[in-house]
């Protein structure tokens, strides 16, 4: 029988079958099917163990890779339900009206959690609450199974007090259930309300939970407990859970100085540094030099413009040439009007959908966010980096450190000769 | 004169005042370096470790201790760990105390050697293991290795101090790998696998060999002491993993490497399967002698697409996976198949930069430079505005950690992309990769066997240009062989230090890794009346 006939996809430039005339049912076009069926994450932890830290991280992290995540936090629903927090008598494990709107409150997330899964394509959801006791697990594992999700737990355990106490002062303290509290009374009411959850709190276990799919964080990473991962994005889950860390630290962006061919407003290549650019070179020096780093790393691309830019620091830096600009293909050294000129149709698309178009012979922006997935990772992995790239590459990572969906991406700011500071600070 | 990729872990005295002077005075003035197309600095200072992939992977030389009782996979992780990480690009050699034991020990009578009270034996097994420590030293430390992996049993927390403190004493990083396991059946599996092939076994039938392997890790069962990352070993880098892969206990992480060496041992599985490599079918471009590009397949190439239909049917198998890249002709391919299939980019062809869509006469009319560098070393050259076989392996890499964690897998590809994948499987070094033989309309069949992989060259018998450039007579010689012997070209898993014995069990096992450049042996075709 003859094959179906491939057609390129005008904005992504990858080839499709069409069965006369239509669309046929094909293939993935991302790199692997990164989840068949959705899968459910659940948090368990007493509170203050970096649950919600880990939530929105690895929601962001998630979503930037191109996997539609949502977090769904319990505490939320219940602020929602119960307006005004009074205190921590409310998560008293007697308190039968507490537990009641506590259990609806999970319940209702749960549904919303069914909604965004079964309903509105979402592929992972994270749901963050204590789910310190085996009961409540296996109700939220039925639920899961009931709906074909796979489910995965990822456990927190910390009994360190300085790094409970840090948690608090950083997150809790400017909760709104404190929101009229002094600090020291909003920590004392705190560690009241992790007490309430110790003596019922059953730890994933060995022998009793050996059949679930988990990870258990202890003493944030220190070591790790990893129990039967089922597939790849678990496997990617628990990586990137290995990676992070919460020591202090900055990352430093910003692009190459300004180039020769900026000057002539041509995009690509594989100019030099202009006049102007190599002042930039000198001040980023300057810059770098009062902030005063400890253990600075410097990385730039396998370009020359961004290679001569390090080159003014005068200290040690790594060339990856996965932080290399954005492929233009054939558009490579031409101007916009160059483009609009000879690629008009081109030029049209990429307006259209910026994010996922690709040059001819070229890259997308989608592409790039993929190539650049290792530098995250070893950016989580690092402490104070300062990476000199160019423009689109800043635009992903950017987009990845200030959870930015894809369809912001290709617009964020990113202006020559400026520098971005990220600090990590709570959630965010 | 061309630059040699630098030592991995080469750390060039820089002096970072005179660096400071130096990047005051040199106003940015940078040089392509030709065979790479990497930018340097113009004045020969020390420039930092120019690795192109990216970040200092590791910086003190490591070892990685492997613990547990005997026919807990020990050897198979080491070897295939190895595999990977010399494939990355890390210098990695196994240091097996077996073999030394061997070696000392010309003949194994029975498992009495390994009695905890023969005292004779215990000072022989010991000397045996400060002799494969000498050479981890001098691999790591004289030979430009990175990573060492002592595999022996270690299931002494005495043993292992005495590790630590060797490590200690040469500034070497410790990461411990322990495999757990008393599922009687995966034991019984592992001795049938390996050990009643072993030299040991020689002159025994499988009965005796079974038995006496078995009681030969009995007598190390009373002295074990596991990892206890909870309290003894609490400050040690470690990953435990347990029943094969059901579970692992990390602790400690210390760096990038062991990261990802973590990340690689949890994504391995040894449940049988099959990975098929093949090209996509012979292309237009194929037949004018273009390289690269994105044209569809021709009339043969389309003839080879059905074959391979009908081969795969064939096979028989159960939920075969079929990757493509993005390119026309691999999916082309794979329409024939009626099956579903997935497209990776990363499994497209190398860029030929500038000289995409030329046949190799226009390139060595329009770029003769280039063309000369590339057969100087075309596992490091680079393309003008494309890419290096070396940085193919870099982009390939999920890849093959996709690959490790799933069974049946057709992989329909190109040519440098299927060199690089079989360079992993096979354990090739990178200066074999560029030159193994990956003919078009030819399927690569891979089985996980013992501590290898067996290879079947399958030809469907579709008439095909032959797109392989030999490595040419004159670039045989290769650069300078001193500045060879310094620079570190990544390496297929050295030999072992002691050479194997005539009769070593390595060569009833996978006869691909003994072989010179890939010479895949010849099956007749399975396909009747082709």
């Amino acid at each position: 029988s003859p094959s179906r006939e491939l057609t390129q996809n005008p904005l992504q430039k990858t080839w499709e079958p069409y069965d006369n005339g239509l669309p046929a049912g094909h293939s993935a076009q991302r790199g692997v099917c990164m989840t068949n069926c959705p899968t459910l994450i659940v948090m368990v932890g007493l509170p203050a163990r970096g649950k919600t830290y880990i939530s929105k991280k690895l929601t962001r992290y998630l979503n930037w890779i191109g996997v539609p995540t949502k977090e769904f936090n319990v505490g939320q629903y219940r602020r929602d339900l119960v307006k005004k927090y009074k205190s921590f008598e409310f998560f008293l494990p007697d308190n039968e009206e507490g537990l009641k709107i506590r259990k609806q409150c999970a319940l209702a997330a749960l549904n919303d959690v069914r909604q965004y899964l079964s309903e509105e394509n979402g592929h992972v959801a994270v749901f963050d609450a204590t789910n310190t006791t085996r009961e409540r697990r296996e109700t939220i594992y039925k639920f899961g199974e009931e709906n074909g999700y796979k489910t995965f737990f990822v456990e927190s355990v910390c009994v360190d007090p300085e790094v409970i106490a840090a948690n608090i002062v950083q997150v809790k303290l400017g909760s709104p259930d404190y929101v009229d509290c002094s600090n020291d009374e909003a920590t004392e009411d705190f560690m009241k309300r992790i007490e309430c959850y110790k003596n019922s709190y059953e730890t994933l276990d060995e022998t009793l939970d050996k059949d679930l799919s988990y990870i258990k964080i202890m003493d944030v990473g220190r070591s790790y407990l990893v129990n039967r991962v089922m597939d790849h994005i678990q496997s990617r889950i628990v990586y990137y859970l290995m990676n992070i860390h919460v020591t202090p630290r900055s990352i430093y962006l910003c692009r190459h100085g300004e180039s020769e061919l900026n000057l002539k407003g041509r995009i690509g290549g594989d100019p030099g540094l202009s006049v102007r650019g190599k002042e930039f070179a000198k001040s980023l020096a300057q810059f770098i030099n009062e902030q005063n780093i400890k253990d600075l790393k410097v990385w730039t691309s396998q370009m020359k413009r961004t290679i001569q830019t390090a080159e003014a620091l005068g200290v040690p830096y790594e060339q990856w040439k996965v932080l290399n600009e954005i492929d233009a293909g054939v558009c490579e050294e031409m101007t916009y009007e160059e483009i609009q000129e000879n690629y008009p149709l081109e030029f049209a698309l990429r307006d259209q959908d910026k994010y996922r178009y690709r040059y001819p012979k070229g890259e997308s922006y989608e592409d790039l966010v993929q190539r650049l997935e290792p530098v995250i990772m070893e950016l989580e992995r690092q402490e104070n980096v300062l990476v000199i790239c160019h423009q689109a590459v800043m635009r992903c990572l950017l987009a990845y450190f200030l959870d930015k969906p894809a369809e912001q991406l290709p617009y964020l700011k990113c202006p020559l000769h400026t520098v971005l500071k990220l600090t990590p600070v709570a959630y965010g | 004169f061309f630059l040699l990729p630098p030592p991995f872990c080469e750390r060039p005295k820089v002096d970072a005042e005179r660096q400071k002077t130096l990047a005051l005075k040199m106003p940015m003035e940078l040089t392509q370096s030709r065979i790479q197309k990497i930018w340097l600095p113009n004045d020969n200072r020390p420039a930092l470790p120019r690795r192109s992939c990216g970040p200092q992977l590791a910086n003190s030389p490591t070892v990685i201790v492997m613990v547990g009782l005997p026919a807990r996979g020990k050897t198979y992780i080491s070897k295939k760990l190895t595999r990977y990480l010399n494939w990355i690009g890390v210098p990695t050699k196994v240091f097996n105390v077996g073999e030394y034991r061997r070696e000392a020990v010309k003949h194994y009578s029975s498992y009495d050697f390994f009695r905890p009270d023969n005292e004779e034996a215990m000072k022989v097994r010991r000397q045996c293991a400060l002799a494969a420590l000498r050479d981890v030293k001098q691999y790591l430390t004289e030979e430009a290795g990175q990573i060492a992996v002592f595999d022996a049993t270690n299931t002494t927390r005495e043993r292992r101090g005495m590790i630590l403190n060797f490590a200690k004493e040469n500034g070497f990083k410790v990461f411990f790998i322990e495999s757990v396991c008393n599922d009687p059946t995966v034991v019984a599996t592992n001795v049938m696998e390996v050990k009643l092939s072993s030299p040991d076994y020689r002159d025994c039938n499988s009965t005796d060999a079974m038995e006496d392997f078995m009681k030969r890790i009995n007598c190390y069962q009373a002295s074990y002491q596991p990892l206890d990352p909870d309290d003894y070993d609490r400050e040690l880098s470690l990953i435990k993993v347990i029943d094969v892969g059901r579970r692992f206990l990390v602790n400690r992480v210390q760096d990038h490497i062991q990261s990802r060496i973590v990340y690689y041992l949890m994504n391995i599985h040894v449940q049988p399967r099959t990975i098929y490599l093949c090209r996509h079918g012979e292309s237009e471009f194929n037949l004018k002698g273009k390289i690269g590009g994105d044209s569809g397949l021709s009339n043969r190439g389309k003839k080879f697409a059905l074959a391979l239909n009908k081969f795969v049917e064939e096979q028989n198998l159960k939920d075969l996976k079929v990757w493509t890249s993005q390119l026309k002709r691999t999916i082309q391919t794979a329409e024939a198949l009626q099956l579903p299939y997935e497209q990776w980019k990363a499994l497209n062809e190398i860029d030929a930069g500038v000289c995409e869509e030329m046949t190799y006469e226009e390139i060595r009319e329009q770029h003769p430079e280039e063309f000369v560098l590339r057969d100087q070393d075309k596992y490091y050259y680079r393309y003008p505005s494309g890419e290096s076989y070396q940085d193919l392996v870099q982009r390939l890499e999920p890849v093959i950690m996709e690959l490790e964690r799933q069974e049946n897998v057709l992989v329909i590809c190109h040519q440098a992309v299927m060199r690089c994948l079989l360079a992993y499987f096979l354990d090739k070094s990178a200066d074999e990769m560029p030159y193994l033989k990956c003919p078009l309309h030819t399927v690569l069949k891979l089985t996980p066997v013992a501590y290898g992989c067996r290879v079947e060259s399958i030809s469907l018998n579709i008439e095909a240009v032959n797109t392989h450039r030999e490595r040419p007579e004159e670039a045989k010689k290769g650069p300078n062989p001193l500045m060879r012997r310094n620079s570190v070209t990544p390496l297929a898993s050295p030999e072992p230090t002691k050479k194997p014995r005539i009769n070593s069990f390595e060569e009833h096992v996978a006869v691909s890794s003994a072989l010179p450049g890939c010479v895949p042996q010849e099956v007749p075709t399975q396909l009747p009346g082709q």
